[in-house]
């Protein structure tokens, strides 16, 4: 009886660990033959576009689409504008937010707290017409203010810094500081910025790349080439320009992996955590 | 005023200030003007707002449009492609990850590989993919040849069901690792003395995670599906970028549809209105899925805890205007 469920264990390890591996590879497969596409000409991607290797036609490739409408560094530019932007703002606002919901006591308290749960769910496109009226009317298309400033209201990650400040923040600290003299402004920006600095960090990582990543808004508001965000950049690939261009389409993919790639690799302990406590709200 | 010292509540309506105008600017106003253009004429380069003399028209019209209809239905069939399997995949990997008799190793790995495609920009996925499914020339073509599982190149997005197949893969491909991290968050914050009752009383493996995990993961798993159709009915990039649409409008979703509405065809009154009524459709499920899968007994607790805190909160006054 033991021995058999002995092996039987083992063979659900097996199947447990081939699953997974089959999956890792799904994960990285992609990726890995959009890169070494990235390296060869098109002539042998059409030949066949599968290979393992690389091959010796990054600088062709680059030279061919760097020749086109599509501008990575532009792209970058305006994308890094955008994304830091709309996170430092979000980061701030919502701090300061769940510092007001969190140390003082007021009427409307827990109203707003409530209110601010019922929002996180409004689904962000459907008012999407109503905001590009808007923002025509005012002139402000083309513009990168009218994708940064909405961060000041972010109430997912107010929620968040919230239950982060409910179960970390002592309130004799923020006695004892104006018992110092400290103003409440000050008291905030000096002491309590420090002690949220790690719900900051994994905020700050998810509102980047989602703001980086954001294409549907974007490519309402730019119209402009020269403000085009780097998901705008990407779309133009599938466009008729680069129809024959196998080799450089898959440099212009890759292009835009390699940062993020760069930043999850590098960051990929704190995502996965902040993915982890992200579940976990009750 | 009795209390000593200086009221603070002033300063909790101002650090709460800056929240409340930019949502009332940039989320309140515009759905509000949003609905407003849905019952007018806007349209082409008008910028005046005239009410219709029939304001429902908008509605009405959308209500009856074929294209509208098809474009809601291949949302919520893709989505569901997606989301069925998704769960699945992310129940098992979590189940299996979390289970003490067989230690799984390299998980720290296998989660970081997981969840990687959810970070790429969704554009640059849905791209690639589009080449991976190219015809003549394309990696799964390629791939089936060098297997010998074809003899020449087939138009796999030619037909519907594998074009949405292929999103609803693209879909489940990138939020799997997300979900069953959550999922592996969830379990491991249930009270392992649960596990210990259940093991004492000789429960299998499979049994405690029906009995134990399972309804333990309520509340996460209504929030994870509620979260992911409020996503999945706004899907825009992967299916935009994939397929435009194609074959034959069977993979444009209703965001699809309202953007060239709107911004091809410069009817933003028809898109403003069929923007309120998607609105809606997600405010309606999302209402009842968490009235279905509502927790009675927590329901129930919270009734009376609200009730000792009102009694206590009576008894207090009366206890100081006693005093």
């Amino acid at each position: 009886m033991k021995e058999t469920s002995l092996v039987s264990l083992r063979i659900m390890k097996v199947v447990i660990y081939t699953v997974c591996i089959i999956l890792a590879l799904l994960s990285i497969l992609p990726f890995w033959i959009m890169i070494i596409n990235a390296t060869r000409s098109t002539y042998e991607i059409q030949q066949n576009s599968v290979a393992l290797i690389p091959s010796s036609f990054l600088k062709s490739n680059y030279e061919v689409f760097s020749g086109k409408t599509f501008n990575a560094v532009t792209g970058f530019v305006n994308s890094m504008i955008v994304a830091s932007g709309s996170t430092i703002l979000a980061i701030y606002f919502s701090s300061l937010t769940a510092y007001g919901l969190t140390a003082y006591t007021w009427k409307f308290r827990n109203a707003l707290f409530s209110f601010i749960l019922a929002v996180m769910m409004i689904p962000g496109q459907v008012m999407v017409i109503g905001y590009y009226q808007f923002i025509y009317k005012i002139e402000m298309t083309n513009n990168f203010l009218p994708l940064i400033l909405p961060a000041i209201a972010a109430p997912t990650m107010v929620f968040f810094m919230r239950q982060y400040l409910a179960a970390t923040l002592h309130i004799d600290i923020v006695n004892s500081a104006r018992i110092d003299g400290s103003g409440e402004f000050k008291t905030f920006n000096r002491i309590i910025l420090p002690i949220m600095k790690p719900a900051i960090a994994t905020q700050a990582i998810f509102s980047f790349v989602g703001s980086w990543n954001n294409l549907f808004l974007p490519q309402i508001l730019l119209t402009d080439s020269d403000k085009y965000t780097m998901p705008i950049m990407v779309s133009l690939l599938r466009g008729d320009i680069y129809r024959t261009e196998y080799g450089a389409i898959y440099l212009g993919l890759t292009v835009t992996v390699l940062p993020l790639f760069i930043v999850y690799f590098l960051l990929s302990k704190y995502i996965i955590a902040g993915v982890a406590l992200g579940g976990v709200k009750e | 005023m009795r209390r000593k010292g200086v009221s603070y509540a002033k300063y909790g309506y101002l650090f709460c200030l800056p929240f409340v105008l930019a949502f009332i600017i940039f989320t309140l106003y515009p759905l509000i003007y949003t609905a407003v253009i849905g019952f007018t004429d806007l349209q082409k380069f008008n910028t005046d707002l005239n009410l219709l003399d029939k304001p429902l028209d908008n509605f009405k019209f959308i209500l009856n449009n074929q294209s509208f209809r098809k474009s809601l239905n291949n949302t919520v069939v893709i989505w569901l492609m997606n989301f069925l399997p998704q769960i699945l995949m992310a129940l098992l990997l979590a189940a299996w990850f979390t289970n003490n008799r067989r230690k799984i190793k390299g998980q720290g790995a296998f989660k970081v590989l997981f969840y990687m495609p959810n970070i790429i920009t969704a554009g640059t996925i849905a791209i690639l993919f589009n080449r991976m499914f190219g015809y003549p020339i394309g990696i799964i073509n390629d791939l089936f040849e060098m297997l010998g599982w074809i003899d020449e190149p087939i138009e796999l997005l030619r037909n519907k069901w594998t074009a949405r197949g292929a999103i609803a893969f693209i879909q489940f491909w990138t939020w799997y690792g997300n979900t069953m991290i959550v999922f592996i968050a969830g379990i491991l914050g249930i009270n392992p003395e649960l596990y210990e009752a259940a093991e004492i009383d000789g429960a299998t493996g499979r049994q405690s995670f029906f009995y134990v995990t399972l309804p333990n993961l309520r509340t996460i798993m209504l929030f994870t599906l509620v979260t992911s159709l409020v996503g999945g009915l706004q899907m825009y990039d992967i299916p935009a970028l994939f397929n435009a649409g194609n074959p034959d409008n069977t993979t444009r979703t209703v965001t699809m549809f309202i953007r060239a509405l709107a911004f091809e065809n410069l009817r933003y009154n028809v898109a403003a209105a069929a923007s309120i009524l998607v609105f809606i459709v997600i405010a309606a499920l999302s209402g009842i899925i968490f009235f279905v899968m509502r927790d009675k007994a927590a329901i129930q607790q919270k009734k009376i805890e609200r009730k000792y805190h009102k009694d206590l909160r009576r008894a207090d006054k009366e206890a100081r205007r006693a005093a």
